[in-house]
């Protein structure tokens, strides 16, 4: 069955109406996350590097910090707390009991993470504006990419938990996927650089390198047609992910 | 329908029709496939061999168009914890697209109906289980639903609590809807129910109103004993074997007439460490116990 909108945004509504209740209390880290990475990173380690991709080293790393920040807010909603939903409070099961769908509650889902991975690198956006880091008007161009980042991260999420048997498993999720990908995805240092042969087109199989030169080049305020490639990249695997995950959904919520 | 779990089968063969406007019971042991042919009959469960039909549409082809006219009470509760009633209340109203003015007037009338206006906007998990128990229901009532599914409704409930449930469920049968539930207080099912069907190892044994499954399965009335278990088949023999149930030291014996056989039991040598526990009428209890019982044993 196909999903249906109107009961896909009923599911995100009840995401929505539990984060209003806490919206104070969640929002806040995500404002002290960016100023502690630019701190230590920009401000620390950039200290000791003059230049880094024709920048200076913290105006290098904070849109990579942005894309970040809106892979982990997606990432956390369709693992830990989508898992939780699905097993222990039983939140899908009792949507089940009225007309919605497997289908509409997968799409609610990636609704949900998208918005809080928009939010999330929102935040950050606004921190790196107001530190000066990127214009205002490159900010807004950077805005549109955060949800790109979230959605790709929220289908690479939900197709992974909609498969595990455990909680325990998301461990590995976020020590061996996401944590290589934080550090070696272009955010900390020009990974291509580094890289040699055939490397570098290997490299480009990395999921999050694709939404940080988005990211990047909407800092800067910068075009090359390499960024088709990476537009074309996230939608795709996108829509890979999410179709396999429409698949196992409904043999995963229904007995 | 069918339903297997790994080859083990949780329902095998359950055929069932029930008719609009009653109150019928699924009753059946731990673990006889109750929850699983509810959740085919509102179809978040397929069955694996057979088919559900629910106002006449197949419920595994148009899921939604069913569970638009029915509610179901799930047997563990799912509230959002850390929202009010109110707020749960509001959530579940959308999950059935009903438009925000229509939500809140339901709203007002169901914590009227289920007494919860007093803790409507406290948080959920403040709220003793005998009230998020009322509210998992409220919320079954949302869509004013033809078919009201409960999964064992009023465990939880105090005394009080759950006579006033059953007068709500009477209004509602009286209003026109059918009600699906399962329990396993037989004292509720027999005042509750117009029609139940007993089911173990996920079949149907017996179906019927309360009042005929008695008669037609026991005798009217039923004398209990407290006499060593060791003891039992001495006095049975005394007895001719006439039907009876055991647990431990206590004896149950089924008869048509209750003074005749006290007069037996007074007489027979073998009851003279036996003490009268009470004479009743013979419950939907003893039935269950009958059919579904270990400890049930079959006199010619
Ligand atoms: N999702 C599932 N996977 C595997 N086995 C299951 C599943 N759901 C139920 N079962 C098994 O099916 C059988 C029937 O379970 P069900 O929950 O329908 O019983 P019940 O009559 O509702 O019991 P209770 O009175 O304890 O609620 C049990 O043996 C149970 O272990
Ligand atoms: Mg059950």
């Amino acid at each position: 069955m196909r999903a249906s909108l109107p009961y896909a945004l009923a599911v995100w509504r009840r995401n929505f109406a539990l984060y209003q209740r806490t919206w104070k209390l969640n929002i806040l880290p995500n404002f002290f996350e960016p100023v502690l990475y630019l701190l230590a990173m920009g401000v620390g380690v950039g200290a000791y590097i003059t230049e880094m991709g024709g920048t200076s080293y913290i105006a290098f790393l904070a849109p990579g910090l942005v894309a970040v920040a809106a892979m982990n807010g997606a990432s956390f909603e369709v693992t830990y707390n989508a898992f939780v939903r699905m097993n222990f409070e039983k939140t899908y099961e009792s949507m089940l009991t009225t007309p919605i769908q497997p289908e509409d509650v997968l799409a609610g889902e990636i609704l949900w993470a998208t918005t809080r991975a928009t939010l999330y690198g929102g935040c950050f956006l606004l921190i790196a504006m107001l530190w000066g880091l990127v214009t205002p008007l490159h900010a807004l161009l950077a805005l549109p990419i955060t949800p790109l980042a979230g959605l790709l991260f929220a289908a690479i999420g939900i197709a992974f938990s909609l498969r595990i048997p455990s909680i325990d498993l998301f461990s590995f999720y976020f020590t061996l996927f996401l944590m290589p990908l934080f550090l070696f995805s272009d955010v900390f240092f020009p990974l291509e650089e580094r890289l040699q042969g055939a490397w570098i087109y290997v490299a480009e199989a990395l999921p999050l390198l694709h939404p940080v030169r988005l990211m990047r080049s909407a800092f800067q305020g910068t075009w090359s047609p390499v960024l088709l490639w990476d537009l074309a990249y996230v939608l795709a695997l996108s829509a890979l992910l999410l179709a396999i995950a429409a698949r196992v959904t409904r043999r995963r919520l229904m007995a | 329908m069918c339903k297997r779990f790994g080859g083990k089968p949780a329902v095998a063969d359950l055929d069932l029709e029930v008719p609009a406007g009653v109150c019928f019971g699924l009753l059946g042991p731990n673990g006889a496939g109750k929850t699983t042919a509810l959740k085919m009959i509102y179809g978040s469960a397929l069955p694996s061999a057979g088919r559900v039909l629910v106002f006449g549409m197949d419920v595994a082809r148009e899921p939604r168009a069913v569970r638009r006219r029915l509610g179901v009470t799930l047997q563990e509760n799912a509230l959002i914890e850390a929202l009010s009633p109110r707020d749960n209340l509001r959530v579940f109203g959308r999950y059935h697209l009903m438009s925000e003015p229509a939500i809140e007037q339901r709203i007002g009338e169901l914590l009227e109906f289920l007494e919860l206006r007093s803790h409507a906007d406290l948080p959920v998990q403040a709220l003793s289980g005998g009230f998020q128990r009322r509210l998992s229901i409220a919320l079954s009532l949302l869509n004013r639903p033809e078919l009201l599914i409960l999964d064992e409704p009023t465990t939880g409930l105090d005394p009080a609590v759950r006579l006033s449930l059953w007068e709500r469920l009477r209004a509602l049968r009286a209003g026109g809807a059918t009600i699906l539930l399962t329990t396993h207080y037989m004292d509720e099912a027999e005042r509750l129910c117009d029609d139940l069907a007993i089911v173990a190892h996920g079949k149907v044994v017996a179906r019927g109103a309360p009042r005929e499954l008695i008669a037609s399965l026991l005798a009217p009335q039923a004398l209990e004993l407290e006499l060593p278990a060791a003891r039992h088949g001495a006095l049975l023999n005394n007895l001719h074997s006439l039907r009876h149930a055991a647990s431990g030291d206590r004896l149950t014996l089924y008869a048509k007439d209750a003074a005749a056989l006290l007069d037996a039991v007074r007489r027979a040598e073998s009851a003279d460490a036996a003490e009268l526990v009470s004479v009743r009428p013979t419950n939907l209890e003893d039935v269950f116990l009958a059919l579904t019982g270990a400890h049930l044993s079959d006199g010619d």
